[in-house]
């Protein structure tokens, strides 16, 4: 047996190797802040400087003045997939948790295959329907198209967590004389806050960060997403790296905020069922 | 990269098709008959919405992929709608590309390659994590944050960081006494820079699933084996890993699922260059439906669909694995 003392040396060696791994792990995003900081005519300089010791903010300038309305269509567009993928997802998922409809087994096998399916297969043909209906370049299609990668995890976290949600609650309900719907909204939907939460983050995060679906279906709109922002700014052969980093910076709170508010809700999404509970 | 998987839970409750139909056949009371009627009803409008976004946005998008691969379309006959079937002659001039084989190849590379990385990087974070130190969740959830990130994000910064003058890798080898290496700009590269940012972005996934398989080994096994004398690679070898093997199964599986339609990062970084150095199924169907001024519809779509028809084998590897595990 370790003695206490020994046991203690060894967190904290486990400790140091920690902080130091996890550092090597986030050199990129460091990396990312601080050219965002760095000064252009210090942008190709030998040595690189590996800290900023001359901050500027004239990238974090060039955000406000060209990105604004591309943070602004992200968001609106990330709050659209949110709402549409709860509207679908969360009576789906009660339906087949709790009211067993006929085929309910295929169709969660077919929620399964649809999310193997590759984003540029889905986009081309999403390209030929949107053509059609006059929905190329418009902000509202492009919602559509990204709540695609969000609907069927929508639906399977749904259906996971309601199967939790004791039956005598619904009946319950039902005694009391509350309707099918109604036992969903009043009954199930507030208990099931979580997988709301976890659904919402993940639609969010993946609509904010989709960049196939708003480079082939709103390449020209009026209202381009900040994916499209940054990929302008690399595409123009841009040499203002440190305009090109605030822009990633900023496009990264998101991610940022989820993790800090959320985070056990973030690792319950990566790993719902994958690993055996 | 999207993330989403199966739920396992859910098997249990839902979906017992015939359940309801059940109590018809025992002859229970008409009004029961009618009330299971009346559910199933219920159950359908709940569904139904579910039902009719499926067909519309996921049945329809692919029937036109498919409809586009089997047709001859001409940028003015995309538009009009009315280009000539032509079987499989797009899947013919895709096969017989010079493209084909190499894109093949790549795509296999890249996802093999990123996986097993991956997964080895993932297992042993995990293994670590799991010694439960000071700062140990913290560390951990810090770890998610490349998997967070916007993929233009990623990759932005990667290419940066791998410039070829002005890279901070360059400059990291220049002080190791390396000569700097042109990783985006030359052809012997492009493909190993895309796969090391690859790695970077999937370690995170790897590390949460296999960190939570690591918490269903009972701790007792490990005290009965350090008091056996074992040491911490053979705990590692004769408890970890066997006990781990249908968690790997499932994250391998599910890895390689979404490794092969990686399209974003490739993109972004070097557009498949140079010269198709980096080029993948993915990027190359891609490159032939958009990425050109005369677009070539029919055999993008065609790619499209090869690139699912692999994605599909290996889904349903993976259902097939994931459902003996729950048997």
């Amino acid at each position: 047996m370790t003695s206490p003392r020994a046991g203690a040396w060894r967190s904290r060696r486990n400790t140091a190797l920690g902080v130091l791994l996890t550092t090597l792990m986030l050199f990129p995003v460091y990396w990312m802040l601080n050219v965002s900081l760095t000064p252009q005519q210090d942008m190709r300089k030998t040595p690189p400087d590996l800290l900023p010791l001359h901050p500027t903010f004239e990238g974090y300038r060039a955000v406000l003045d060209d990105q604004m309305p591309y943070l602004g269509t992200s968001l609106l567009i990330g709050l659209g997939t949110v709402a549409l993928t709860l509207v679908l997802a969360a009576p789906a998922g009660f339906a087949l948790a709790k009211l067993r409809p006929r085929g309910g087994g295929p169709l969660g096998l077919l929620l399964l295959v649809a999310q193997m399916i590759p984003g540029i297969v889905m986009a081309m043909g999403f390209y030929g329907i949107f053509l059609d209906l006059g929905l190329l370049n418009s902000w509202w299609g492009l919602i559509i198209a990204d709540s695609t990668i969000a609907v069927p995890f929508g639906v399977m976290i749904f259906t996971a967590f309601m199967s939790g949600i004791p039956g005598e609650l619904i009946s319950a309900a039902r005694i009391d004389g509350a309707g099918t719907f109604r036992t969903f909204w009043s009954v199930v939907l507030p208990v099931s806050r979580n997988a709301v939460v976890t659904v919402s983050l993940f639609s969010f995060l993946w609509s904010w960060s989709d960049f196939v679906f708003a480079n082939t279906l709103d390449g020209g709109g009026d209202l381009r997403p900040i994916t499209l922002g940054i990929y302008k700014y690399i595409g123009n052969n841009n040499q203002e790296w440190n305009a090109i980093m605030a822009t990633a910076v900023v496009a990264s709170i998101p991610a940022a905020v989820l993790l800090v508010l959320a985070q056990r809700y973030v690792a319950a999404g990566v790993t719902a069922g994958a690993v055996k509970d | 990269m999207t993330l989403a998987r199966v739920d396992r839970r859910q098997r249990r409750s839902p979906a017992r098709p015939g359940a309801a139909g059940l109590d018809d056949r025992k002859g229970l009371p008409a009004l029961r008959r009618r009330q299971g009627r009346r559910s199933r009803l219920t159950a359908l409008a709940f569904v139904a919405p579910l039902l009719a976004y499926l067909t519309a946005f996921y049945v329809y998008p692919l029937y036109r992929n498919l409809d586009l691969s089997l047709r001859d379309y001409t940028v003015r006959s995309f538009v009009a709608g009315d280009a000539p079937f032509s079987g499989l002659d797009n899947f013919r001039t895709v096969l017989d590309d010079p493209t084909f084989g190499p894109a093949m190849r790549h795509t296999m590379v890249f996802t093999l390659v990123s996986i097993v990385f991956q997964y080895a990087a993932g297992l042993a974070l995990a293994v670590f994590f799991n010694r439960h130190f000071r700062l140990a969740p913290t560390l951990r959830a810090l770890f998610l944050i490349p998997w967070l990130l916007p993929l233009i994000v990623s990759a932005s910064t990667w290419s940066w960081m791998l410039n070829s003058e002005s890279g901070v890798v360059n400059y990291a080898l220049h002080l190791a006494g390396v000569a700097p290496v042109d990783w985006l700009t030359s052809p012997h590269w492009a493909l190993t820079s895309v796969i090391i940012a690859n790695i970077w972005i999937g370690i995170p996934f790897n590390l949460v699933i296999l960190y939570s398989g690591l918490q269903n080994i009972p701790g007792e096994l490990y005290e009965a084996a350090s008091l056996d004398g074992a040491s911490a690679w053979q705990q590692f070898r004769h408890i970890t890993f066997p006990l781990l093997r249908p968690v790997s199964a499932i994250t391998l599986l599910l890895g390689l699922v979404y490794t092969l339609k990686v399209f974003d990062l490739i993109w972004i970084m070097t557009k498949g260059g140079p010269g198709g150095a980096s080029s993948t199924l993915a990027t190359w169907s891609y490159q032939l439906g958009f990425g050109t001024l005369l677009p070539k519809f029919g055999p993008g779509a065609a790619v499209g669909n090869i690139l699912i028809l692999i994605a599909l084998a290996f889904g349903l590897l993976y259902i097939r694995v994931q459902r003996r595990q729950e048997a």
